[in-house]
C-alpha cells in the first residue's frame, strides 16, 4: 500500500463509524417514535371508551352535589 | 468537518520527514484529546452523582464514557493504521504510550461490564461512579506517558517551547480539534436526549398498565 492510501484508509475508517454510529442512533430514534405512536394510541383508545386510566382521580363535574345526578 | 478534511487532505503542507501520512496527524490526534475529555467527562459526571446524588448524572456519565469508548477504538484504528505507515508495525507493545492508552481504554471497556452484570438503581449508579472516577488516574498517565518515557518512537509534537509545526499546519489541527469537539458535542447530546426520552417512555407505559 502506497502511503496515500493509507492516509485514505484512516479518514475512511472513521467516515464509516461515525455513519454506523449514526444508523445506529438513527434506529433507537425510529423505534422511541414508534412506541410513542403506540402510547399515543394506548390514549385515545381509553379516551374513545370512556375508560379513565387507573391512576387518575375521580372527576366531579361542576354543578353536582355529589349524591347522584341532578335532575 | 468538511473545512477541517479539505484543510487536512489539501491545504496543509506535505511534512518533509513524513510526507503524506503525516496527514493522519489531523485526524488522529483531535480524536484520541477527544477520547480523553469524554473520559475525564464521564468521571466528572460521576463525581458530581457521588457529590450531589442526583440521578441525572448517572446517564450523563455513562454517555461520556460511551462517546469515549467510540472515540477510543478510533483512536487506536487511525493511530495503527499511521504507525503501520511510518514504522512499518501495526502496534508495537515496547511504546508505552500506545500500551498505557490500550489500558485506559479496555478499562472504560470493563466499565460497560460492571455496569450491565448489576441490577438497575441507586446501587449500580454508585457502583458505576466510584468505577469511572478510578479510571480518571489513568488518564494524565497516559498522556504524560509520551513525555516520560525514553527511547520512543511515538513523535511529541506539543513541547513546552510550543507546537512543533509551522502556522498553516497547527491552523489546521486547531480546525479539526474543533470539527471533532463538535461532532463528539452532538454526539453526546443526540444520545443523551434518545435515553432520556426511551427512560421517560418507559416509565410511561408503566404507569400506563
Amino acid at each position: 500500500m502506497t502511503q496515500g492510501q493509507y492516509v485514505a484508509a484512516a479518514y475512511g475508517a472513521v467516515f464509516v463509524f461515525v455513519l454506523v454510529y449514526v444508523a445506529i442512533i438513527a434506529a433507537k430514534l425510529a423505534r422511541l417514535q414508534r412506541q410513542t405512536a403506540e402510547l399515543v394510541e394506548l390514549v385515545r383508545g381509553g379516551s374513545v371508551t370512556g375508560r379513565a386510566p387507573e391512576y387518575a382521580p375521580p372527576v366531579r363535574s361542576p354543578g353536582t352535589t355529589g349524591r347522584g345526578p341532578s335532575a | 468537518m468538511g473545512l477541517a478534511i479539505v484543510l487536512a487532505l489539501i491545504v496543509a503542507p506535505e511534512d518533509l520527514d513524513q510526507g503524506v501520512s503525516q496527514r493522519i496527524f489531523y485526524i488522529h490526534v483531535p480524536i484520541a484529546l477527544t477520547a480523553y475529555f469524554c473520559f475525564g467527562l464521564g468521571a466528572w459526571k460521576a463525581l458530581l452523582l457521588l457529590w450531589r446524588g442526583e440521578e441525572r448524572y448517572d446517564l450523563e456519565s455513562y454517555v461520556a464514557i460511551h462517546q469515549g469508548t467510540i472515540f477510543g477504538v478510533l483512536t487506536l484504528v487511525t493511530g495503527s493504521i499511521w504507525a503501520k505507515a511510518s514504522w512499518g508495525h501495526w502496534w508495537l507493545w515496547s511504546e508505552d504510550q500506545l500500551v498505557l492508552f490500550l489500558v485506559l481504554f479496555l478499562f472504560y471497556c470493563a466499565y460497560f461490564m460492571l455496569r450491565f452484570s448489576l441490577e438497575e438503581g441507586p446501587r449500580r449508579a454508585r457502583s458505576s461512579a466510584v468505577y469511572a472516577l478510578f479510571g480518571v488516574v489513568l488518564i494524565p498517565v497516559s498522556f504524560l506517558a509520551i513525555r516520560l518515557a525514553e527511547g520512543l518512537i511515538h513523535p511529541t509534537v506539543f513541547t513546552r517551547e510550543g507546537p512543533q509545526m509551522s502556522g498553516s499546519m497547527f491552523a489546521t489541527f486547531c480546525v479539526s480539534w474543533a470539527a471533532v469537539t463538535l461532532l463528539a458535542y452532538v454526539l453526546y447530546r443526540v444520545e443523551l436526549v434518545g435515553k432520556r426520552l426511551d427512560a421517560d417512555l418507559r416509565e410511561l407505559r408503566e404507569a400506563l398498565r
